[in-house]
């Protein structure tokens, strides 16, 4: 049995005065799935994630999210999705705690269970020491911080992020990704959009590029990897000498696509899957010594940068 | 899982969901704004101020029949200020306007609305919550101001109200906070409309100057011009006279000033025009009841709601076209 999808769209298209923002999207996320929707500024995921919202009307399409069509039943998908927005805002006066209680307010949680609920919320993102100062003195960090306590406070099925990381610093960025882990650790569905790729990579089990409105590419970095770069692995061969020679014998392991002979000692391989073993056991049986054997992931940078090149260059031809 | 079957716009649940969330939190911003401080420590030093000076006003020609003296309160003035209705006029909107002109606009530049709508609300609740906490608190500010009168009014007159002077200004008090209530309504829409607080304070003021100083010479010029007088005869004159009193009615403060006086001097018998033989039979100078008062204010009052209605509906309509992406 395939796993239930929480978030689908069929032929989802959004045209905002005569432009198409997003154009006929087909999207399927699965529950407990961390998906990152990705894409240069422009391309559609604001909208997309406006329209899984009911925050937005589709120009035509359909929508469902958590079971429900955002547009008839908006309070159903909006009590069940919490939504984090790109510059996420607070009231400046009112403190963090009265930030809270106002959303808990809103979400028909009664006082009592509130309180409780603030109280684990602040505490879960390190913030119980600051609960009770104006949000207008917290740093970005922190008002992101309080964002993800605003959304856990009604414990939300869905959690939809819009560039949460950007303009966050090294460390700050990083405590936010381990909490994205936790919050999928607890079985919560995350949609991620963004364009700070090495963090998307970092935390997502999927990840579909946008491009004008449209989903240009879907799967794991893997599988982008193949269809993008058309290879998935890069293995970094280490022997004791000579390289050329033995570059011959790993260009025929099946799965290998290029060997780049970097010098007498070193090759760089690249392949369609991890071929550890195979290019191993190929340089001993041709008598060579094997020092070192590494393997990396492309990153989505990599993918990235080579999709968009490729497509622009595209354009330019017709 | 199967996709939504028959696709119907229509929406599921209420649309006053979250309301009093909305208004609960808003009116405790009013009330804790530095902003509603001054205005209302303006309001009640107004009220202090010319009440005070009434009363005296009204000792000094003791011997006077002791009629709705309390009520003599609001409207005698001690030349040159203008009594304390006087004040009102103009106070009460620039308090409506400054309780409204950003409302909405700074929860845009706040980035506050996205977080807000994605909460299980729609946006009726958020503006209608709103506007809703705007008349709560212009209504517990003037209850205030009204009590403080009263109050001066005991302690310098030495006599206690009459239950018709305390129903009257309680009718007063609830015309006062609709006039409050169109103006507000003004500092709504323009604070839907322009994305910059400054420029829809200013737009809303620009309304209300309009109407306070423009519009009578407006509407006197456009009175001639609908009615000439060519000959002189009454019904020429009769005619221009009612086209001078319609347009001029289509200022609020025309409404909520003849409410004044219709509340305030119950021995007014007529708000509009009054010919000789109407007056046959009518003992001049006799107060008439409160109830009576208040039918004569009825038209004018549902005037005051009907355009403050029609001014929200026009803001909720914008609001509900905005994306909400700034």
């Amino acid at each position: 049995m395939s796993p239930t999808p929480v978030i689908e769209t069929r032929g989802l298209t959004k045209v905002y005065n005569g432009l198409v923002a997003v154009d006929h999207l087909d999207l399927t996320i699965h529950e407990g799935e961390v998906y990152g929707l990705l894409g240069p500024n422009g391309s559609g995921k604001t909208t997309t994630i406006l329209m899984l919202l009911g925050l937005t009307e589709p120009t035509e399409g359909k929508v469902q999210v958590v079971g429900w069509d955002p547009r008839r039943y908006p309070l159903r998908v909006k009590a069940q999705v919490g939504y984090i927005p790109d510059q996420v805002g607070f009231y400046g006066d009112l403190t963090a705690w009265e930030n809270l209680m106002y959303t808990a307010k809103l979400n028909g949680i009664s006082r009592k269970e509130a309180y409780r609920r603030i109280d684990e919320a602040l505490n879960r993102v390190g913030l119980q020491e600051v609960a009770h100062r104006p949000v207008r003195t917290f740093s970005r960090g922190m008002r992101q911080r309080l964002g993800v306590a605003d959304v856990l406070l009604k414990n939300p099925r869905v959690i939809i992020m819009d560039e949460p990381t950007q303009g966050l610093d090294p460390e700050s960025a990083r405590e936010f990704l381990d909490l994205i882990r936790e919050l999928k650790g607890e079985g919560r569905t995350i949609l991620l959009a963004s364009h700070l790729l090495h963090q998307v990579q970092a935390v997502c089990d999927r990840v579909g590029l946008f491009r004008r409105g449209k989903k240009a590419l879907e799967g794991t970095v893997e599988e982008l990897a193949l269809q993008v770069l058309g290879m998935s692995h890069y293995v970094h061969v280490e022997v004791e000498k000579d390289a050329p020679r033995l570059a011959q014998v790993v260009r025929r392991v099946p799965g290998v696509t290029d060997v780049e002979i970097h010098d007498d000692r070193t090759l760089w391989v690249k392949s369609r899957k991890d071929v550890r073993p195979e290019v191993a056991e190929a340089v001993v049986q041709a008598g060579g010594r094997l020092l070192r054997l590494d393997v990396e992931l492309p990153s989505l940078d990599d993918i990235y940068a080579h999709y968009f090149k490729s497509e622009a260059g595209e354009t330019e031809n017709e | 899982m199967t996709m939504v079957r028959a696709m119907r716009t229509q929406r599921e649940g209420s649309p006053w969901t979250g309301l009093w969330a909305v208004v609960a939190k808003e009116m405790a911003d009013h009330l804790s704004s530095t902003r509603m401080f001054i205005l209302e420590m303006l309001i009640a030093l107004t009220a202090v101020g010319t009440a005070y000076n009434a009363a005296s006003a009204i000792r000094s020609v003791a011997g006077l029949e002791p009629k709705f003296l309390f009520l003599k309160l609001f409207t005698v003035a001690d030349e040159p200020f203008p009594s304390f209705v006087g004040f009102l006029g103009f106070l009460v909107p620039l308090i409506a306007i400054a309780l409204a002109f950003d409302a909405v606009n700074s929860e845009f530049n706040q980035h506050t609305l996205a977080r807000v709508l994605s909460q299980p609300i729609y946006r009726d609740a958020l503006l209608f919550g709103k506007f809703l906490a705007g008349l709560f608190t212009q209504f517990l500010i003037y209850s205030a101001i009204w009590l403080l009168v009263f109050g001066l009014g005991v302690w310098q007159l030495g006599i206690p109200p009459t239950g018709e002077e305390v129903g009257r200004a309680l009718w007063l008090l609830v015309a006062t906070v609709f006039y409050g209530g169109v103006w507000m309504a003004v500092a709504l829409l323009f604070s839907v409309r322009f994305r910059q607080p400054a420029t829809a304070a200013l737009a809303s003021i620009a309304v209300w100057l309009f109407f306070s100083i423009f519009w009578p010479m407006i509407s006197t010029s456009l009175a001639t011009i609908l009615a000439p007088i060519r000959i002189g005869t009454p019904e020429e004159i009769l005619a221009q006279a009612r086209w001078l009193l319609a347009l001029r009615r289509l200022a609020p403060s025309q409404l909520y000033a003849e409410i004044v006086v219709a509340l305030l001097r119950p021995e007014v018998r007529s708000l509009g025009l009054v010919l000789p033989f109407q007056l046959e039979g009518a003992i001049l100078g006799q107060p008439l009841p409160l109830s009576q008062s208040v039918l004569l204010i009825w038209p004018h009052l549902t005037g005051l709601i009907a355009a403050t209605i029609l001014l929200f509906a026009l803001a909720y309509i914008l609001f509900q076209r905005q994306e909400v992406r700034a």
